[in-house]
């Protein structure tokens, strides 16, 4: 995971000058998701960029909507789009959305902000795939904060029911919402115990570590009969110190001066 | 002979199986009741029960129908209607090429009162761009709508009736989405009309009867049935505008929102400066048969016909 090191370091600083250039956005949760969605693009989801629409691709839903800046920079990175486009971020007429709206940016596969909705769209997904027996695998990223929605619970009900093993479900357990912390606000714990509780093959790993991420990735393509959860305990703003577990950056621009502190902290210079 | 569009609905499903192999069925723990438990029985493979749970329903048809799949999702009108915000986001805005199939329209149902009668899904789902609307006013249409639904790319919403309605349409009739069709006009053809009913689904026969009654009478009133109610066919309103001193509109579903607001809304629109008299529900719907319901809340011929010829000479 050496490799990736440096490609991570520049997609947190993607993400602080999008948000920045925006004057908008969430840096909390987009800087506590990237480790995932940058292993995950990286070595696990199968996907072409070159080619968006490929039937045979893998599909990511980002159900956080919300951290959609650490989604567009990865794509960025990977090539889905030019680089620069990074920070047409929130602005009219741009592809990438305060939140991802597939029909506008090739790559995104789902519209996703309304929070809870993902896991059911990702459910439906590998249902079809099951029905046409292809061998995609289907990935959904949800935020702790909103395993609150009662729709999640519902899909949570329904995949082991359908014997979905072609689905997986990454919790960016970060430990905030906008209102404070979701101990605080509407206790989850003990998570795990309710994922496998619900017949989820359910781990819990450090969503830092850049070799657990990729060792649980690897480890649930290898679960037959029953879909996976990952917990992925995370720090929210993750990479820039007074962004850390601070609740007020869930959903703040940092100003110039902020900026210029949070790159100098992510890239060392 | 007279038949619920739900049923219609049911046996269209068996019937198009093997036409649309894409085609999936999804419920929320009402098969008996939507009338897919055949389709159920004969495609298993093809029908996916997804218990009471109909946010997450509509959440993974909106997501089998991003994988080529067309899915058609059934509940009654009030709880699909109930996951709007679901319908709003995981379909619409997706784009998704989803089906949603509320049965139960209106006080229509009857004895099981207000909780399980659909009243404001029109006016929901008429508030979302790229949703179609289809409330077909017989089995005939139903089986003919439903086929449209399943070869159009989109999503649509259809709305169907569980008690049975009397044939309003010819046997050559051919559906055609978007279009509103003259059901009933009086031999030989009127120059003029002392008024055009529109009326949708359950209301639909009491227009007709109430039409033929005025005849003798003297009056000239055409009824014409509202199969689609988005997009709503504005044109058709400004023809009827030039030979109607007014409209009438009859619907089983709340006075806001639907039907007449979407005739209103065109009628103002064209300038066409004729009035509108609206007939729908006005409070919770309650317990009853549904014809002492329609009566009561102010949809039956009766009623109708007040409305037609209301401060006329």
């Amino acid at each position: 995971m050496e490799e990736l090191i440096a490609p991570i370091r520049e997609l947190r600083a993607d993400i602080i000058r999008m948000i920045a250039t925006a004057g908008s956005g969430h840096p909390g949760g987009s800087l506590s998701v990237i480790d995932l969605l940058a292993v995950l693009y990286a070595k696990h989801l199968r996907h072409d960029p070159k080619r968006p629409d490929w039937p045979g691709r893998d599909r990511l839903i980002l159900s956080k909507g919300h951290a959609c800046p650490a989604l567009y920079a990865v794509m960025a990175q990977r090539g889905f789009f030019p680089k620069e486009e990074l920070l047409t971020l929130r602005k009219l007429g741009s592809r990438l959305q305060g939140h991802p709206e597939r029909h506008r940016l090739p790559g995104i596969e789902a519209a996703t902000g309304s929070l809870g909705q993902g896991l059911s769209m990702g459910l439906g997904m590998a249902l079809a795939a099951k029905m046409d027996g292809t061998d995609q695998r289907f990935y959904v990223v949800t935020g702790d904060g909103e395993m609150q929605e009662g729709q999640v619970w519902e899909a949570l009900l329904a995949a082991p029911q359908f014997k979905l093993d072609n689905l997986t479900v990454i919790v960016d357990s970060n430990n905030g919402q906008i209102d404070g912390h979701v101990s605080e606000i509407m206790a989850l714990d003990p998570l795990a115990d309710k994922l496998k509780s619900f017949n989820w093959d359910t781990r819990v790993i450090d969503g830092h570590d850049l070799d657990a991420i990729d060792g649980a990735l690897s480890a649930v393509k290898t679960v037959k009969g029953k879909p996976q959860a990952i917990v992925a305990k995370t720090v929210k703003g993750k990479g820039v110190s007074f962004m850390e577990d601070n609740i007020a950056w869930h959903g703040k621009a940092p100003n110039k001066q902020e900026c210029e502190q949070a790159l100098k902290e992510i890239l060392g210079a | 002979m007279p038949k619920a569009t739900r049923e219609a609905f049911g046996e269209a499903l068996v019937a198009l199986a093997e036409k649309f192999p894409q085609l999936v069925v999804l419920d929320s723990d009402l098969s008996k009741s939507t009338m897919t438990a055949d389709f159920a029985k004969k495609y298993p493979h093809r029908h996916f029960e997804f218990g009471i749970a109909e946010s997450n329903m509509i959440g993974a048809a909106a997501g089998m129908a991003l994988m080529g799949k067309v899915p058609v999702c059934t509940s009654f009108a009030c709880f699909l209607i109930g996951r709007l915000e679901t319908i709003r986001v995981a379909v619409t805005l997706n784009r998704a090429n989803v089906k949603l199939v509320g049965t139960h329209a209106g006080l229509g149902i009857g004895d099981d009162g207000a909780s399980q009668m659909g009243l404001e899904d029109v006016a929901a789902m008429r508030s979302l761009p790229g949703m179609t609307i289809l409330q077909p006013g017989d089995g005939l249409e139903a089986r003919q709508a439903v086929e449209w639904m399943l070869q159009h790319q989109g999503p649509v919403y259809i709305r169907l009736t569980r008690q049975k309605l009397d044939d309003v349409h010819k046997p050559g009739y051919q559906f055609e989405c978007g279009k509103l069709d003259v059901v009933w006009e009086p031999e030989p053809k009127a120059k003029h009309f002392q008024a055009t009913v529109l009326a949708s689904g359950g209301t639909v026969g009491g227009a007709v009867a109430a039409a033929q009654s005025l005849q003798p009478k003297g009056f000239a009133v055409r009824v014409v049935n509202a199969g689609t109610l988005a997009p709503f066919d504005v044109d058709s309103i400004e023809d009827f505008a030039k030979d109607s001193e007014r409209f009438v509109t009859v619907e089983d579903h709340n006075i806001v929102g639907g039907l007449g607001s979407a005739v209103c809304e065109a009628v103002a629109s064209l300038g066409a400066g004729k009035p509108v008299v609206c007939l729908g529900v006005r409070e919770t719907g309650e317990s009853g048969l549904p014809a002492e319901l329609y009566e009561r809340h102010g949809l039956s011929a009766p009623h109708i016909v007040e409305a037609c010829i209301r401060n006329l000479s």
